[in-house]
């Protein structure tokens, strides 16, 4: 038999390659590629006056210089709004190049085309663009207040306003024994991959066809993108992505301005030319996410059980949306965890700030929506003097609930209904991990000793495998080896050993002849992207329908060939043979050959194929009416619905009494993602997850002054945690397999960051006696804030004035 | 983030690389480790047309131990000053500020004296030169030479007392009097990066191991080394009984730090008391010979 390969902790194939330098990035391609550099705005909002190149143009090496002038047609016009919404009623996009205004420092305002990159720096430094500056505005605050408009056509600041309701909220809190209200604040942070974007386009002039290669998250989308764009036949597109360097969501979005302009020049010219996005770039021309503010008003009885959730937030999207409001319409459903919320309400305002962008990343608006929960899961146990992991458990969903339906509309546009969990399961695994019940003696203990310490927990769940579809190509060579290909892309996750391991399984061949090609549009044309947790869910299921495809093929043509029962049949170590009797076998690569019915061979595994190679079945023709030529097969896979994983986080933090230093001394995980296709990188993705969570509880913000300059683009003030700052992680895994797809598995890439923020504002609190309410959270701020404390205010007090912006605007 | 065009001199002898800092003037800048200029060059912050590589003078590549100094010569790496054996026996604050200069693979090209002459307030090296009551040598083509003191050589964030022209040769850190310990303390946000507030105290105590002096230099706030002499606040106190807290409430009261993105200017004149009390105890039980004054916070 050969081993099965699913739930195997094998290591990554994609390893050796990447890790020994041997990978090809965006940057490794196109060497003799022209290269691009912007003019990009120093300003948060401006007008442009003029854009003076008069002493850019005797700079040896220059191209051409492109500003908006220059573009015509399609590409002249606003990038797309990729997910338009009802709620979404003013949606704004960027042009390609700065259209008369800027709206946020980093905007692209002109275009350098240069012989190299040092030269097109050189080139850029002497262009001079005039501005006349406009008042910016930042943060919520501004945004609300709207004194000033980011957008001259939206008066205030409003890009989408939505209410989701089930039950009358505000009447069951009215009604409720016990209320509390919250006001919880999240900062942004961003996706920062290793890689930055990068995007390399060739012209072939004369068969008028354009291969791009762009470091995205999505080749297939892209193409359709740039094939409107451009205004190009889609079969005369191809774009390929080679290794990318993490994407974390931030290479969702497309096609980005450099996506459009750096092809649409490179046909203009005739020339290869490639852009390569520096740090800089990113921190001020991609994508941020997170920054939100929530307001809670929650209704529970004596035991702590809500009666009714009445949630109004405030999400700053920056200048443009281009993504919609996918990231608020995910804080909106996700906030509500395993819980039965009672009577639930939500009400949100996506804000225009002279920011940049808001686009999903890792976790997606889940961070907020659970901060938000279990940070309101915390203040009733502490108002009620209950533990807190019993307040939870008192509300959580019971697994014979299941599925359970919400009664809202989730991200994908389809009913928010869980498919399948054990809360209470995990929560008591949770606590055995954590040692969560002899936790309390620990900290008197520390306590006396001069220590403080402190524990906290958090819950979420998290919808995964989102839709419409993933497909997948599976053929078997006449060698014998297999390839797979899927249309979604990889950015280091594993997908050339997972859809492996899959495909190895279904067909019965050793994983060592699998091959697997994602995110090439010459290798398969539809998919959606690589995002949402969903490649497991969506292209594992597709490759497992494919494959069982051609095995069911190959059967068929190997009990021909054998003259056996197709029923007899199995496929074992690379060969069809019959069941208990190994030695009536054939080859796969044999059944490959067979397949496909020739008139010319080339070798002699094909001359078994021609037409008088044995004995012809002439009642009826070589390829039948239903049948396609080739040991090969695409299936698609299209869910229902979502498939919703969860987890549990516990961290136990010591703050130092005096420095108010914050060290997390452990860090539990408990995690549901259906059936385990490769233990290892599911640890893996819950690992870097957790460290990202922790980077955006205790070290990432991006910090903009009054007039949206950020302070701190470079990875020399935005602190990302090192390794030293993540303590070793434990985790243990419950399996409920998912009843929506063929492999029983839900995603897994986002879980391990969803609840940082809120875990450790747990363990923080718990610590140190007062509550938190502002994520993430300094050293320096924490001490701020004992001495707020130590005078009787209460720390997570916010200034009046800046209360209630949506009720001010009388909404 | 490509650096502007520069002419690249990479002299053999220090003659040859005095000439050509002599000929290039204003307009040249030493590149030794590259770990501070590099990312300068890269951000275009700055576009010196002459970068005069000094990586080829073998000869200033050294750590050498006298009687009562540590003389670092300008192609000493971090990590030759902080792994140099002779160095650690007679000045162990040396090795202690070192350990925290960023992490090994800059500790491994970046050099002592080009840490000096970056002259950042938030380095460990200028704070520790500064408390030493160090000097710096400076030469220039022609034969100029002066050495310059601690107290005169840093002029401000980013600005030493190097002039165009002058290449500095070696920093001298002398060994404190006999009796002295010394510990270094800093807070970072992560492991590595620049402190939020740092400082490295002398304790100095006499025959019956009562204090005679505290001094103490600080990183990170003020615009260059802070050096304070806290000997008021204990002296004539034993080691083990001295009211070192009293110590880091007087620095507290005598720094004026400022706020950024990563910590306020009140938060960080409280590290300077918290920091200086604890590095003053580990001190003071260093000189005593009882506690190893090595142990940082992180």
């Amino acid at each position: 038999m050969t081993t099965k390969l699913f739930g195997e902790p094998i290591p990554r194939r994609e390893d050796p390659r990447l890790v020994s330098g041997a990978g090809r990035y965006l940057d490794d391609l196109g060497p003799d590629a022209l290269a691009v550099a912007f003019v990009r705005s120093p300003h948060a909002h401006a007008r442009i006056i003029d854009i003076d190149v008069t002493d850019a143009l005797d700079v040896d090496g220059l191209v051409a210089i492109y500003t908006y002038e220059d573009l015509a047609g399609r590409v002249a016009e606003p990038l797309p709004v990729l997910i338009p919404h009802p709620a979404l009623h003013a949606p704004r996009t960027a042009h390609p190049l700065a259209n008369g205004v800027v709206r946020h420092v980093g905007e692209a305002v002109a275009m350098v085309v240069a012989t190299d990159r040092y030269v097109a720096e050189d080139v850029c430094d002497r262009i001079r663009v005039g501005y006349r500056p406009l008042p910016a505005v930042v943060g919520i605050d501004a945004a609300c207040a709207a004194t000033h408009r980011v957008h001259e056509d939206v008066p205030d600041n409003t890009a989408a306003r939505l209410v989701q309701e089930v039950g009358d909220a505000p009447a069951a809190i009215a009604a409720a024994p016990y209320r509390l209200e919250l006001e919880l604040e999240i900062e942004r942070s961003a996706s920062m991959p290793m890689e930055g974007r990068g995007v390399y386009a060739r012209w072939d002039a004369a068969d008028r066809s354009l291969r791009v290669y762009s470091s995205t998250q999505t080749s297939t989308s892209l193409r359709f993108a740039l094939a409107t764009k451009l205004e190009l036949p889609v079969d005369r597109v191809e774009v390929v992505t080679p290794d990318v360097g993490g994407g974390f969501g931030v290479k969702i979005v497309h096609p980005w301005p450099e996506e459009v302009l750096v092809p649409w020049a490179a046909i203009r010219l005739g020339r290869e030319l490639r852009w390569t996005e520096d740090r800089r770039e990113h921190f001020v021309a991609s994508a941020h996410e997170r920054g939100q503010r929530h307001r809670v008003r929650v209704g529970f009885d004596a035991d702590g059980r809500l009666r009714g959730l009445d949630v109004t937030f405030w999400h700053d999207n920056g200048a443009y949306t281009p993504y919609g409001i996918i990231v608020p319409v995910i804080t909106a459903t996700q906030l509500l965890g395993p819980y039965r919320p009672g009577a639930y309400r939500v009400e949100f305002a996506s804000l225009y700030t002279n920011t940049v962008q808001v686009t999903p990343y890792r976790g997606a608006g889940r961070p907020q929506g659970v901060y938000a929960m279990e940070r309101t899961m915390d203040a009733i146990a502490q108002q009620l003097g209950i533990d807190r992991a019993t307040v939870r458990e008192r509300n959580f969903i019971q697994p014979e609930q299941m599925p359970y339906d919400h009664g809202m509309i989730f991200q994908d546009g389809r009913p928010l209904i869980y498919d399948s969990g054990d809360y209470p399961a995990a929560m008591a695994m949770l606590k055995e991990l954590v040692g969560w019940d002899d936790f309390a003696a620990y900290r008197e203990r520390a306590r006396a000793a001069g220590r403080r310490v402190g524990i906290g927990l958090a819950c979420y769940v998290e919808g995964t495998g989102v839709g419409p579809y993933e497909g997948a190509h599976v053929r078997v060579e006449t060698t014998g080896q297999v390839v797979v290909a899927t249309g979604l892309t990889s950015q280091g996750q594993g997908h050339e050993t997972v859809f492996a391991q899959v495909a190895a399984d279904a067909l019965g061949v050793p994983i060592d002849d699998v091959t697997v090609v994602t995110g090439d549009t010459r290798r398969f044309k539809y998919a959606v992207g690589t995002f949402a947790s969903r490649a497991a869910v969506m292209s594992g299921s597709a490759v497992a329908l494919a494959a069982g495809k051609v095995r069911d093929k190959a059967v068929r043509i190997a009990a021909e060939a054998l003259e056996a029962d197709p029923g007899d049949l199995e496929i074992v170590d690379g060969a069809v043979q019959v069941k208990g009797d190994p030695a009536a076998r054939i080859a796969l690569g044999t059944v490959a050959a067979l397949a496909n019915p020739l008139r010319y061979s080339f070798d002699a595994q094909t001359a078994l194929a021609t037409q008088f190679a044995k004995a012809a079945r002439v009642d009826r023709p070589p390829v039948a009416d239903d049948d396609e030529p080739g040991l090969e097969a695409t299936d698609y896979y299209s869910p229902i619905r979502s498939t919703f994983a969860y987890g549990m986080h516990a961290a136990i933090v010591e703050t130092d009494p005096e420095t108010a230093d914050i060290r997390v001394l452990r860090y539990c995980v408990v995690h549901d993602c259906g059936n385990l296709i490769n233990p290892r990188i599911v640890a893996g993705q819950v690992h870097g997850g957790v460290a990202q969570g922790i980077g955006g509880a205790l070290y990432e913000r991006l910090a903009y002054d009054r007039d949206g300059q950020l302070l701190n683009a470079s990875f020399m003030d935005f602190l990302m945690p090192y390794a030293s700052e993540v303590p070793a992680i434990e985790i243990a895994h419950l399996q409920t397999p998912s009843p929506l797809n063929p492999l029983g598995v839900k995603g897994a890439g986002e879980a391990g960051v969803i609840p940082g923020s809120a875990v450790l504002a747990s363990a923080i609190e718990d610590a140190e006696g007062f509550r938190i309410s502002r994520m993430p959270i300094s050293p320096s701020e924490l001490w701020e804030l004992r001495q707020r404390h130590a005078t009787g205010a209460s720390p997570a007090d916010r200034d009046p004035a800046d209360r209630d912006p949506v009720d001010r605007e009388g909404s | 983030m490509k650096p502007a065009s520069f002419v690249y001199h990479r002299p053999t002898d220090l003659g040859d690389a005095l000439a050509a800092l002599a000929e290039v003037g204003h307009d040249g800048k030493v590149l030794a480790g590259g770990q501070s200029l590099v990312p300068v060059l890269t951000m275009r912050l700055a576009a010196p047309g002459h970068l005069v590589d000094i990586n080829r003078l073998a000869e200033l590549r050294h750590v050498t131990v006298t009687g009562d100094a540590v003389r670092v010569g300008a192609l000493a790496r971090h990590t030759d000053l902080e792994r140099d054996e002779p160095a650690y026996a007679v000045l162990p604050l040396l090795r202690r500020a070192t350990a925290h200069v960023a992490h090994r693979t800059i500790r491994n090209r970046g050099t002592t004296v080009g840490s000096l002459v970056h002259a950042d307030p938030a380095a460990e090296l200028p704070a520790v030169l500064a408390v030493l009551a160090g000097e710096v040598e400076l030469v220039r083509a022609g034969g100029g030479r002066r050495l310059v003191p601690a107290g005169e050589f840093f002029l401000g964030p980013l600005e030493s007392a190097v002039r165009p022209g002058e290449l500095a040769v070696s920093a001298t850190f002398p060994v404190p009097p006999a009796g002295t310990g010394s510990a270094w303390l800093e807070l970072s946000r992560r492991r590595g990066d620049y402190a939020l507030v740092g400082v490295g105290v002398l304790v100095t105590l006499d025959a019956e191991q009562r204090v005679t002096r505290v001094r103490a230099g600080y990183v990170s706030v003020g615009p260059t080394p802070i050096v304070l002499d806290l000997t008021d606040a204990v002296a004539g106190q034993r080691y083990d009984e001295a009211a070192w807290a009293a110590a880091g409430a007087l620095a507290a009261t005598l720094v004026h730090p400022e706020e950024d993105i990563h910590a306020t200017a009140a938060y960080r004149r409280h590290l300077v008391a918290v920091l200086t009390s604890r590095a003053a105890q580990r001190a003071g039980a260093d000189a005593a010979g009882t506690g190893a004054g090595t142990e940082g916070a992180e």
